[in-house]
């Protein structure tokens, strides 16, 4: 496959010529989304433009020596918002919402030279597993493998489209699991920074303590380029950290002779699926034929306790973020009638899907008074010991690995049978590392009936480095 | 703790939501058993442990209270087609 790096030197003297190139690959996302659903809106006027202007800027040899990503399409999630594309967080109640500015992350792959092909398909504001979730009136996304399984959630259709278009680099975002979940049905690499790395300016919020936008690729080189044009401290989200950014590009192909990793005892075995475990192994013997070190490692409370913790202070987040659609300056509007509150009451019933309804009712309920204590403060301490245990565990260990999901892609006909708890518990590989703000990275490691199979590995705050040199080692052991 | 449908009703007001008999019968017991499993929080000994608002620690991230370029009246107005005058348009206040 052509490298990323390739494929600019070739835009940048012309041997690609890049409206022709961008044309195909939007003609080729429209056939793919008629069969797979994986993108909302494909921002063709925009694609186009951005790719006259490169091929100017090529012709005249202007502005383009240091640009990262010229020429690359980049998709983004559709709660990212970008200028003048509809953006609406898979929801109806943002239909035909068109925002005024870009999102940190656009506006640094737009100054880089990407070309913005679309806004991916999620479960409607990330509320799922699945991307089953889709807000009212919306088209769920596929697996690429098998189109009557899931493609992982929420975001599915940043996943499927990397694996199914032919060269392209996706932004997704991940709450408790939605960017390497997807990435492990879908078989390609997504990588989750460390709370605060990346700018969520722009980001339409669903719990904005969990809240982190990160890259999918087809190869960990393709991760890990986007992760250095995002990364960064943003003085308009209070809480990016402000410290020395990392060139991510430099653990590629990194020797990980001597690293430690940990494998989570509890991760593997009961309530596993069996072939979702298989081909993990393979890829642990991998790394410790390169020289690292594995050792078992008990982590009870992020396993046990993690689906509690997250959903209490996922629930709990998204009913106040929420709490803004009402109507009122964008969004869905009713006919102007009654009351505020029943004006209001009217909006968002008619226009916020079932998942949506359960988890405002969730968070409010927990943070009524009389049940705060119980559930919303309680969640935040458990929060703090699970940090601790972490914390922890990094003083011996550089990553810790697990099975990305717990089950194989499953049929839709099979998550409809699912109750609400039922799928959440599918996530409890993913959310604590999430609750927790730590970096991980889903590295694709085999395939089970044709179906991919995920490594998801996990390190301290800040260490998104250790994770490509990791996952850089797998890879190249393929 | 008693999860019934005069709770869920409240609950549901409170969050600015109408729920329909069907809703209703459809979310409480799915309700019930999610705060069930949630419960088993309280079996985690969290005496004399700080809450964690945010995953890593940040201290209060203040600005320069400097003036600063904002959205022109029209822009603002562009998004929605309830407006009259230059304002926002909402239902009867009183």
């Amino acid at each position: 496959m052509e490298s990323v790096h390739d494929f600019i030197k070739k835009v940048k003297n012309g041997e690609i010529d890049i409206v022709e190139h961008t044309y195909k690959l939007i003609e080729e996302c429209k056939e793919i989304n008629k069969e797979y659903n994986y993108l909302n809106t494909i921002s063709e006027e925009l694609a186009l433009n951005s790719a006259s202007e490169i091929k100017i800027q090529v012709k005249q040899n202007k502005n383009i020596k240091n640009k990262k990503l010229l020429g690359v399409a980049v998709s983004a999630k559709d709660a990212i918002c970008v200028r003048d594309v509809e953006t609406t967080a898979g929801s109806k109640i943002l239909q035909s919402y068109r925002p005024l500015f870009d999102a940190f992350v656009i506006q640094r792959v737009k100054e880089e030279g990407a070309i913005i092909i679309g806004k991916t398909s999620q479960d409607e504001f990330g509320f799922g597993g699945f991307s089953v979730n889709v807000g009212k009136g919306f088209k769920i996304p596929k697996n690429p493998f098998d189109s009557e399984r899931s493609c992982g959630g929420s975001s599915g259709g940043a996943a499927g489209l990397t694996q199914k278009l032919s060269s392209h680099i996706a932004l997704g975002e991940s709450t408790g699991g939605s960017i390497v979940e997807p990435a492990s049905f879908c078989g390609v690499y997504g990588l989750c920074p460390t709370y605060g790395r990346v700018s969520r300016y722009g980001l339409i919020d669903f719990s904005n303590s969990m809240d982190k936008i990160g890259s999918m690729g087809k190869t960990i080189e393709d991760a890990a380029l986007l992760m250095n044009v995002i990364s960064g401290y943003d003085k308009k989200d209070s809480t990016s950290l402000n410290i020395k950014n990392d060139d991510y590009e430099k653990y590629l192909k990194k020797s990980v002779k001597g690293m430690k990793i940990g494998i989570i005892k509890e991760a593997f075995g009961a309530g596993v699926d069996r072939e979702a475990e298989n081909n993990v192994c393979p890829g642990i013997e991998e790394l410790e034929e390169e020289g690292a070190k594995a050792e078992e490692i008990s982590l009870e409370l992020p396993i046990k306790y993690g689906i509690a913790t997250y959903y209490m202070i996922a629930a709990s987040e998204a009913s106040t973020n929420l709490a803004k659609f009402c109507g009122m300056r964008y969004g869905a509007v009713e006919k102007l009638e009654g009351s505020f509150n029943e004006y209001f009451t009217k909006v968002r019933s008619n226009n916020f899907g079932d998942e949506a309804k359960r988890r405002i009712m969730l968070g409010t309920f927990a943070r009524m008074a009389g049940y705060r204590d119980a559930f919303y403060l309680k969640a935040m301490k458990v929060r703090t010991l699970m940090i601790n245990e972490y914390k922890k565990a990094f003083k011996k260990f550089d990553a810790l690995i697990s099975p990305t999901a717990s089950i194989l892609p499953p049929k839709f006909e099979d998550i409809e049978k699912l109750t609400p708890l039922q799928h959440y518990m599918i996530d409890i590989m993913t959310v604590s590392p999430n609750v927790a703000g730590l970096p991980h990275l889903n590295v694709p490691v085999g395939f089970e009936k044709n179906l991919p199979i995920g490594m998801l590995l996990i390190a301290d705050h800040l260490q998104e480095g250790k994770l490509i040199q990791l996952g850089s080692a797998i890879e190249k052991g393929k | 703790m008693e999860v019934d449908r005069k709770l869920l009703e409240h609950v549901a007001e409170v969050a600015r939501i109408k729920l329909n008999d069907g809703e209703i019968k459809k979310f409480l017991p799915q309700l019930k058993e999610i705060l069930e499993f949630f419960s088993k929080l309280k079996d985690i000994n969290t005496d004399n442990v700080k809450p964690s608002f945010q995953p890593v620690e940040l201290k209060n991230a203040m600005r320069e209270d400097n003036e600063g370029q904002c959205l022109s009246q029209d822009d603002a107005l562009s998004l929605t087609e309830h407006k009259k005058d230059a304002y926002f348009k909402g239902p009867k206040a009183v």
